[in-house]
Order: C-alpha cells, then structure tokens, then sequence
C-alpha cells in the first residue's frame, strides 16, 4: 500500500475519509451482529428489535460511502493503490450491508421462535453459539484487516471460514435429529436452521471482505482461488 | 469467475535497465522497435541512461513521466531527429526490424518516412490541406494525378479528416481548426505510408472533443502502425494504450501493460507517479 501523501491534499482527505466512514460502518455492523446473537441467546426481544432497528443506518452508510466513492471515481481518476482502494471498498460496503441483513434475519428468528411460544430451548445449542462467537470474530478481525491493510491477517480469516462452514453443517445434523426425534420442534427447528444459515453467511461474507483486503493491499485477486494458493501469495507480499 | 485470475497473471517487475518486460503478453508479441543500452547526451548532459526497451508490432506503447525525465528525447531517437542538432549524440542501438537505425547507411529522410513523427504543436506547412498530405508522397514517390488524388484521400480518410476536409482541399491547412490541424499533420504522416508512428503530446494544445477524436484515431492506427506516444496526461495513456513505460531523470523506470501499470504497478515510483505522490 502507498503511505506517502498525494501532491493534492483534498485527495488524501477523501480517501481518508472513506477508509473511516467504512470502518464506522464495520463496527456498526459489528455491533449488529453481536446484538443479534445476544438476542437469540437469550430470546431477547428487546434487543432483537435494537439489531433490527440499526440496519437502516447502515444501510445508510453504505450509501454514503457509494456516493463518496462515485465522487473520487469521477474527480480524482484513481490508479493503482488508490484505485485497489476505491474498488475494494464498493465490495466491502456491499459484503459489510449485507452482514447486516443476516443481523436482521436471525433477529427476526427470535421474534418468531418467541412468538411460537417456543420452550425447546434450542436456542442453547453449544454449535449454535461457537458458530456465532466464531463468525463475529471474524468479522472483527477482518474490520482489523482492513484498517491495518494486513494481508496476513486476512488470510487467516479465509482459514477460519471453513471452521464456520463446518459448524454449519454440524448444527444441520443437530437439528435434523431433533426434528426427527420430536416433530413438535420442527418449526423452531427451522428458524433455528435460517438462525444458523446467516450465521454462515455471516462468515463467508467477513471472508470475502478479508479476500478484498488482500486484493487492495497486495493486487492479487484472492477469490476463488485455494487456500494453499491465498496463503503462498500473502506470503510473498 | 471470468477474469478473476487478470490480475495475478501480471509479471514481476523487472529491474531497472534490465531488458523489460520478458514475460506476460509481451512475449508473444512481434517486436518492432528493440532499444538496447541506450544512452543520449546533449552535449555533456546525459537525457537518457543505458534504456533497454521492447516496443511491440501494431500496438500503442506509451511514455510517460515528469517533465525532463527523456520521454521526449527517447522519441527523438527512434527517427534520428537528433542529428538536426551537432551537440547532441546516442550510444548504442535502436533496432528497427532487426536494423540498427543508429549506424544504418540509409538516408535519414527515409528513416523518417518509415517512422513518421507528429509534435506537440500542429505543424501544417502553409500551403493546401491537399499540397500538405502530397507534398511528402511527392519527395519518395512519382504518383499520376490520379493516383495523387486516391493517397490523398485515403489519407484523410485514415485521419478521419475526410469528411470535413473534401470540399475545401485546395484551402490552407492553417485555416483548419487545431483538431483539424493535428489530424492533417496525422494524415501526412501517415501518407508516406510509415510503418511506425511517434507521437509526441499530441493533444496537448487541443480541446476535449479534438482530443478524443485523436484518441479515437490512435486507436484505428494501430491495426496497420506501431504507434508510440509521449503523453502528459496520464488517463491518456491509460485509455489509449496497450503498454505503458515509465521514465524518470533518463532511466526507464517500469514497462509493462497499460492494464499492470495503472492497477498494479511493480515499482514503488511509478505507484508514486501515477498516484500523483510525486512531490
């Protein structure tokens, strides 16, 4: 990544100014996220309707961070690590909103399951919560990533979303047997399924911002490519 | 995805003054121009430090860099202007096809109609649009009237002159617009039917609309030219051409693909330059 500023102060100002309106766009969906979770946790409605509520700020963030985007794409012409920047942080906006709308879905999910008078307490299934805590961990670190433009680090976030895919799959064959065993559980069953469903994509979505991180700090195109690959490009950055 | 590799297929930078670039599409591309250790001095004043340099067949290569970094000078090269001027000279070789046209025998006015060049400047002669695209033909070329008529059109035709030019060609050139003017001066080069052509700044005296119209044309020229343009306008190089060198106090610095220069450059100078953190 270039440091050095531009001859043109205002430039640096505005992608400055963007590196830190997407960050406070990250830690809102940060919060979001683990609001969320709470509220599934501990059936929370309060707090479910608080992760619910935040979506239309950072729904507003995102368009403002487009917007801040398109006036430097138009004004500024920006090449090479000014441009990786501009790039990645269209996709990191868009990846970071939709973080958010999982938020929503697994608040949603509590509504329901609280509506449904649930008491199977399936909401306490240990995978549940270790997908959760894994993938707002990766979100966290990927938020770091970025703001330390540290292609290192991003590319240990891509490891760590096979773990959460895992969980997935784990929490899957959980519920599966628990609907089998007493049909009166699978209609909570199946919120708990989109609960544990956007917690994945909540990991594959902080995956992909990691993936750009890479991308707009080294110039190598990390998507869709092995992990053994990813890692040995970091590795030469 | 489809694409999704474009970036990581790109070639290490090379070193500086090393032969650049070797790999990428460069490889597989016919060369046209070979510059190999090439050095130029005004007088004691070395412009130009030990350039080695691949310019590839029938495609748009663009020299880029602060002022005085030898873009210009390096452009002067390649058609032996520089031996209109006593003081200044250059040390080793720019192949053209294979021969050095530094040491050749042949008269330089035929170098310069094989490698035409357009300035900075519109430079019609003062005589018709007409005299000023037959007026090169006639120097290598006896041609029937006819025949006169048929190049000169088809000249003007290549410029993308034509349309505005054929009902008053027997008109001076100076009256023309500066758009006009520079493609006039394209259509004249262009008449004595070169193999290369140089471009230096042409647009750089000229409005948005007769800019794009030059652009528009560079990039019609290079199916039958290998064109080389010296630019200060770094959008410009990267709209209208397929390689992109970059020069820096006489040393070329980085030569890659346009597409490599500007999203992913190998050297932290021209990241700095095109970036504008050139202070």
């Amino acid at each position: 990544m270039v440091s050095a500023d531009h001859s043109m102060r205002r430039y640096d100002e505005e992608l400055e100014a963007i590196r830190s309106r997407v960050l406070q766009m990250g830690g809102l969906v940060e919060s979001q996220v683990r609001t969320a979770l709470d509220a599934f946790e501990r059936a929370d409605l309060g707090l479910a309707q608080q992760a619910i509520d935040a979506d239309k700020r950072v729904n507003e963030l995102e368009m403002g961070v487009d917007q801040m985007v398109n006036h430097v794409i138009a004004r500024r012409q920006p090449t090479a690590g000014d441009l990786r920047m501009i790039t990645g942080v269209a996709k990191v906006i868009t990846d970071l909103e939709r973080i958010g709308d999982e938020s929503c879905k697994i608040a949603r999910a509590v509504k329901w399951l609280h509506e449904k008078h649930d008491n199977s307490r399936l909401n306490r299934i240990p995978d549940i919560k270790h997908s959760g805590e894994a993938a707002a961990s990766m979100l966290r670190r990927t938020l770091d990533a970025f703001a330390r433009m540290d292609p290192q680090a991003a590319a240990t976030i891509i490891k760590d979303d096979l773990g959460v895919d895992d969980s997935f799959r784990a929490v899957l064959r959980q519920l599966i047997t628990f609907m089998m065993e007493d049909p009166r559980t699978i209609s909570a069953s199946l919120d708990c399924v989109w609960v544990a469903k956007a917690i994945e994509r909540i990991g594959d979505h902080a995956k992909n911002v990691a993936e750009h991180v890479i991308f707009i700090s080294h110039g190598w195109d990390a998507r869709h490519q092995s992990l053994e690959d990813v890692e040995r490009a970091v590795a030469r950055a | 995805m489809e694409g999704a590799t474009a970036v990581k297929s790109f070639e290490p930078a090379a070193p500086v003054g090393s032969m650049v670039p070797a790999g990428g599409k460069l490889a597989s591309e016919r060369i046209k121009i070979t510059v190999r250790d090439l050095n130029f001095y005004y007088g004691k004043f070395k412009a130009l430090k030990g350039i080695n340099l691949q310019i590839p067949e029938k495609k748009v290569t663009a020299f880029i860099g602060p002022s005085g970094c030898g873009k210009s000078t390096l452009l002067r090269v390649f058609n032996r202007m520089f031996e209109l001027y006593p003081e200044q000279r250059a040390e080793g070789e720019v192949n053209v096809d294979g021969e050095n046209i530094l040491t050749s025998k042949e008269d330089v006015a035929l170098v310069r109609a094989k490698i035409g060049m357009i300035f900075q400047k519109p430079t019609p002669f003062p005589m018709s649009i007409y005299d000023n695209i037959a007026f090169g033909v006639r120097l290598f070329e006896k041609l029937s009237r006819s025949a006169m008529d048929e190049r000169v059109e088809w000249a003007l035709r290549k410029a993308a002159l034509w349309n505005e030019a054929k009902d008053k060609l027997q008109q001076t050139g100076t009256s023309l617009s500066g758009g006009q003017q520079q493609r006039l001066c394209i259509a004249r080069g262009i008449a004595v039917k070169p193999e290369i052509i140089l471009l230096d700044e042409p647009c750089s005296a000229l409005d948005p609309i007769s800019t794009s119209k030059i652009e528009e044309l560079i990039d019609e020229l290079k199916s039958d030219y290998t064109v080389a343009i010296v630019t200060h306008n770094m959008q410009q190089a990267a709209r209208v051409s397929d390689y992109t060198a970059y020069m820096y106090l006489g040393d070329l610095i980085e030569f890659g693909e346009t597409d490599q220069i500007f999203i992913k450059p190998g050297r932290k100078e021209t990241e700095d330059y095109i970036t504008g953190r050139f202070g």
